[in-house]
């Protein structure tokens, strides 16, 4: 090797390591950047329906003064799980700029049943991921909780049943069309 | 001179009235304490909601019975009713919860309706969450045992 062969070789390492680092970097940049509530909301759909919405629950105000903002639920902490979701968000993107067809919140609260059903659906596939990022079976004292929700929650993890199942409706107002007391809980046609 | 002892008489009945007025006035215990009327009244003092397992017990046959639980997180919209999410006809069962009473299916002309009538809706209206909290008079009522 000579040594003008020598430099060329060095240089394209140096140059592909920084191209390198740039590159992840705005990558990674990027997807902290839309994983913000405040991005979510730079959207009037999102800030006129979901978000006016999260803030009269439990994941907004409550006594120990945590909130959950919309990535915290509605994006995946793993890796893999949060480039698919990501990808998935183009049909937003298609949905907003193209077909406007939730641009106003009459258009939102018409869509809204087969919206949440479509995310009910998500969690439950999915066993209440995003949930399960804060709450666990693990960490719950049933002593401290009701009785009836002690009672509820051990039975849900006898029978396997997911966050969602029971859970709907807590972080965002029920759409209409949605009859709590028609729906059982576990999701199965029981009692 | 008759007519100026009535008016003299009427004037002094008044003053009588006024003056009595003014002593009683000073006798009654307000539920405001001292605070002046045209101030702004006592901020309640904040209680937690009572959860007793059972239920509470009804102080007469017919009363609604009360809520022995929270209710925050169940929302009641003109959409859809967070309470029947447990004390629903299909639910109940599996919640262990009281079922919604059947006198809540009928319209006001006595028909059986499939779904909660609309004038029994509100659940609120008449079912009420408890505090523990003194009662701001005496009161002497005994239920029905």
């Amino acid at each position: 090797m000579t040594s003008g062969q020598k430099k060329g070789t060095f240089s394209v390492l140096v140059i592909g390591i920084i191209l390198g680092i740039i590159l992840w970097g705005s990558f990674n940049w990027a997807l902290a950047i839309t994983n913000t509530e405040e991005f979510c909301i730079s959207c009037h759909e999102m800030r006129d329906s979901p978000y006016e919405d999260l803030q009269e629950t439990i994941h907004f105000t409550n006594r120990t003064g945590i909130r959950a903002t919309c990535p915290d639920c509605h994006v995946p902490k793993e890796w893999i799980h949060k480039i698919v979701r990501k990808i998935k968000a183009s049909k937003e993107l298609y949905h907003h700029f193209i077909v406007k067809d939730l641009d106003t919140v009459e258009k939102f609260e018409a869509k809204k049943l087969q919206l949440a059903q479509n995310v009910w659906k998500t969690m439950k596939e999915t066993d209440s991921r995003e949930c399960r990022n804060c709450h666990h079976f693990d960490s719950m004292d049933f002593e401290r909780q009701e009785s009836r929700s002690a009672d509820r929650h051990e039975e849900a993890i006898e029978k396997g049943y997911t966050c969602i199942d029971c859970h709907k409706g807590i972080a965002h107002s029920l759409p209409e069309g949605y009859d709590p007391g028609d729906d059982a809980p576990g999701g199965e046609d029981e009692g | 001179m008759k007519k100026i002892i009535h008016i003299s008489l009427a004037a002094l009945g008044l003053l009588l009235i006024a003056g009595n007025t003014v002593t009683a006035k000073e006798d009654i215990a307000s539920l405001r304490g001292t605070e002046d009327l045209s101030g702004a009244s006592l901020k309640p003092i904040k209680q937690k909601v009572v959860s007793q397992e059972g239920g509470f017990e009804r102080s007469y046959k017919q009363q609604p019975p009360m809520v022995p639980h929270k209710v925050d997180k169940y929302k009641i919209t003109l959409k859809n009713n967070g309470c029947m999410k447990c004390h629903s006809k299909k639910n109940h069962k599996k919640e262990k919860s009281p079922m919604v009473g059947e006198s809540h299916f009928l319209s006001r002309d006595g028909k059986k309706l499939q779904k909660v009538s609309s004038r029994r809706y509100f659940c609120n209206q008449c079912h009420a969450v408890q505090v523990d909290a003194n009662p701001l008079v005496k009161n002497d009522f005994d239920g029905l045992k």
